[in-house]
C-alpha cells in the first residue's frame, strides 16, 4: 500500500513539475556525459601507456659515414660496436634485451612500414643508420642507459621513444582535466537545480505535507516522494549519459577512430562498461543528497 | 487523565510577552472542552503544544503521562496518530475527491487498501456525505467541506480531536450541524478540545469552558456560558 501510494505521489509530482523535471534530466545528462568522457579519456591514456610502455625501446644509433657527432670519426668500427654492445649487456637487469639492427635491416623495416608510399624511392638503402635497440625493465630508467653509452666512440645519438609519447599523453591528460573541470562545474549547476526544484515542489505541495504531518505520517513518508522524484530524474539523466558513452564507443571510437589509427590501443567495451555504474552512482548520489539537504531546509513547519 | 499542562509557559523568540504563562490544566478522557479567548490569548499556542509543533519553554505538557517535551522527534508521528485536527480553513486537497481526501489521511500512515475501503465509507456516512464521495472540494458548500475535514481527522480513530475555530468560516445554521457532529464524535469516547470565538455555540452546548487571556487561564468552568465570561 505504502509503496503504491508513494509511487503515485512520485508520478504526479514529476508530471506536475514537468518543465523542471526535463531541465533536471538534461542537466544531469550533460554533466554525467562530461564526467564519463573524462573517465573514458583516462582509461584511454592508461590503455595507451600500458600498450606503448611495453613496446618502448631506447634506440642507440651508431655512426655512419656522414655522421657529424663528436663521438663519430667516420662509420662505426667493429671494435666500437662490440664495446657498445658489451656495455649495454653489462647493464643487466636494467637492460633486458639488446637487438642489433643493421643498415640493411633498417631499410627492410622501413620498406614494410611505408609500403606503397612514394617516400621509399627517395631513401637510399644505406641512408638509414645501424642501431642497437634496447628494451628496459622500466622505461623510466632511460637516463642510466643514456649516460652509459652516450659519450662512447661510435655512438651517434641515443633516443628515448618515451619522451615522444609523454608529450602526447600530456595533451590527453590536459584534455581529461579540462573535461573533468567542466563536469564538476556542471555537477554544481545540477546540485543547485535539484535544490531549487525540490524547494519549488515542497512549496507547491505544502498543503499535502502539512496534512501528512498532522495525521502522523513519518518523516520518511513525507520526504521519500521528493527524494525519489529527484532520483528518477537523475536516473533518467544517467541513462542518457550512459547511452551517449556507448554511442561514443560504438560509432566514434570503433566506427571512425580505430580503423584510421589501428596502431593505437583503443578503450575496450570493458572500460566503457566500467564507467557506466560510476555515472549512475555519481548521478543518483548527487541528486538524492541535494534533495535531502533541500528538504531539511525547506520542508519545515 | 489524558491531557495535562503543569506550569506551562511558552515564550516565542523576539516577543516580549509569553504566549502562555504558567498554565495548569487537566482534561479527562472523553471530555468536551471549549477553549475561548480573544485573538492572541494563547489558544493556538496551546493546541500547537499538544500537537508537539512547539515545545514548552517551561513546565510539562503530557499526554497519558508521557512528557511531550522529552518525546524523541521520531516518536512524534506516533503521538499525532492518536490525534485528529480540523482548522477554520478546512485544508482539503483541491484536486482530490471527497473520498480521496479522507483516504489520504489513512494512506500516508500506511493503512492497507482493505482498511481504507471499509473505513472511509463508514466515516463519510457518519458525517453525512456518503452520497458526495466523488465530488471535488470546490463543488461543496463550506459546511460540507468542514465535514470532509472532520471525516479525515476522525478516520484513524483518534483519542483526541483538536478543532481550531472549526465554525469560524461558517454561517450559524451550518455551524450547528458541525457542532452536532463534534458532539457525536465526542460521544464515541473521543476527547474534543475546541478553540472558538463563537458565543452562540458555546452558550448552546453548555460544556466545560477554559478561558485564556494574555496567556493566563482566567476561567475554567463546567457547563459554562459565554455570557458569564465578563470580557
Amino acid at each position: 500500500m505504502r509503496a503504491g501510494f508513494i509511487s503515485n505521489e512520485v508520478k504526479t509530482g514529476l508530471r506536475r513539475n514537468l518543465t523542471m523535471t526535463v531541465a533536471l534530466v538534461v542537466s544531469v545528462a550533460v554533466s554525467l556525459t562530461l564526467l564519463g568522457t573524462a573517465l573514458l579519456m583516462r582509461a584511454q591514456v592508461d590503455r595507451m601507456k600500458g600498450y606503448w610502455y611495453d613496446k618502448i625501446e631506447v634506440s642507440i644509433f651508431l655512426c655512419g659515414n656522414n655522421s657529424l657527432a663528436y663521438t663519430c670519426t667516420g662509420a662505426v668500427t667493429d671494435a666500437q660496436r662490440k664495446a657498445v654492445k658489451k656495455k649495454l649487456t653489462g647493464l643487466d637487469p636494467t637492460v633486458q634485451d639488446v637487438f642489433y639492427e643493421s643498415t640493411a635491416d633498417a631499410y627492410d623495416r622501413f620498406k614494410t612500414q611505408f609500403k606503397g608510399s612514394a617516400i621509399i624511392s627517395s631513401i637510399e638503402p644505406d641512408a638509414l643508420p645501424e642501431s642497437f635497440r634496447v628494451k628496459l625493465d622500466n622505461p623510466a630508467n632511460f637516463d642510466q642507459v643514456a649516460e652509459a653509452v652516450q659519450s662512447m666512440q661510435g655512438v651517434e645519438s641515443v633516443q628515448d621513444q618515451r619522451k615522444l609519447l609523454d608529450r602526447f599523453f600530456q595533451i590527453l591528460t590536459g584534455l581529461q582535466s579540462f573535461a573533468m573541470a567542466v563536469a564538476m562545474a556542471m555537477l554544481l549547476v545540477t546540485i543547485l537545480l535539484v535544490v531549487n526544484t525540490v524547494r519549488v515542489a515542497a512549496f507547491a505541495r505544502r498543503r499535502e505535507t502539512s496534512i501528512m504531518r498532522s495525521v502522523g505520517a513519518s518523516n520518511m513518508t513525507i520526504r521519500l516522494p521528493f527524494i525519489l522524484e529527484a532520483g528518477v530524474a537523475a536516473a533518467g539523466g544517467a541513462a542518457l549519459a550512459s547511452t551517449t558513452m556507448i554511442l561514443i564507443k560504438q560509432f566514434l571510437i570503433d566506427g571512425k577512430l580505430a580503423p584510421q589509427w589501428s596502431v593505437i590501443a583503443w578503450v575496450t567495451w570493458q572500460d566503457v562498461l566500467w564507467i557506466v555504474p560510476w555515472i549512475f552512482i555519481v548521478g543518483l548520489s548527487t541528486a538524492v543528497g541535494a534533495a535531502s539537504v533541500s528538504l531539511s531546509r525547506y520542508l519545515r513547519g | 487523565m489524558v491531557i495535562r499542562f503543569d506550569g506551562v509557559s511558552k515564550q516565542y523568540a523576539n516577543t516580549p510577552k509569553p504566549a502562555l504563562n504558567s498554565v495548569d490544566l487537566a482534561i479527562d478522557d472523553g471530555e468536551f472542552v471549549f477553549l475561548v479567548g480573544s485573538s492572541g490569548s494563547g489558544k493556538s499556542s496551546l493546541l500547537r503544544l499538544l500537537l508537539r509543533e512547539e515545545i514548552a519553554s517551561e513546565g510539562v505538557v503530557s499526554i497519558d503521562e508521557v512528557d511531550l517535551g522529552l518525546l524523541h522527534t521520531r516518536d512524534v508521528p506516533a503521538l499525532r496518530r492518536t490525534m485528529g485536527i480540523v482548522f477554520q480553513d478546512f485544508r482539503l486537497l483541491p484536486n482530490r475527491t471527497v473520498y480521496e481526501n479522507v483516504a489520504f489521511g489513512m494512506e500516508v500512515i500506511g493503512k492497507s487498501v482493505e482498511e481504507i475501503q471499509t473505513r472511509v465509507p463508514e466515516v463519510l456516512e457518519l458525517v453525512g456525505l456518503d452520497d458526495k464521495e466523488s465530488r471535488l472540494p470546490n463543488e461543496l458548500s463550506g459546511g460540507e467541506q468542514q465535514r470532509v475535514a472532520l471525516a479525515r481527522a476522525f478516520v484513524n480513530h483518534p483519542r483526541v480531536l483538536l478543532a481550531d475555530e472549526p465554525t469560524g468560516n461558517l454561517d450559524p445554521d451550518t455551524s450547528v450541524g458541525i457542532m452536532k457532529l463534534l458532539d457525536r464524535i465526542n460521544r464515541t469516547g473521543t476527547t474534543v478540545l475546541m478553540a472558538t470565538h463563537d458565543v452562540a455555540i458555546v452558550d448552546q452546548m453548555r460544556k466545560r469552558i477554559v478561558q485564556l487571556d494574555g496567556g493566563n487561564i482566567v476561567r475554567d468552568q463546567e457547563r459554562g456560558m459565554y455570557g458569564s465570561m465578563g470580557r
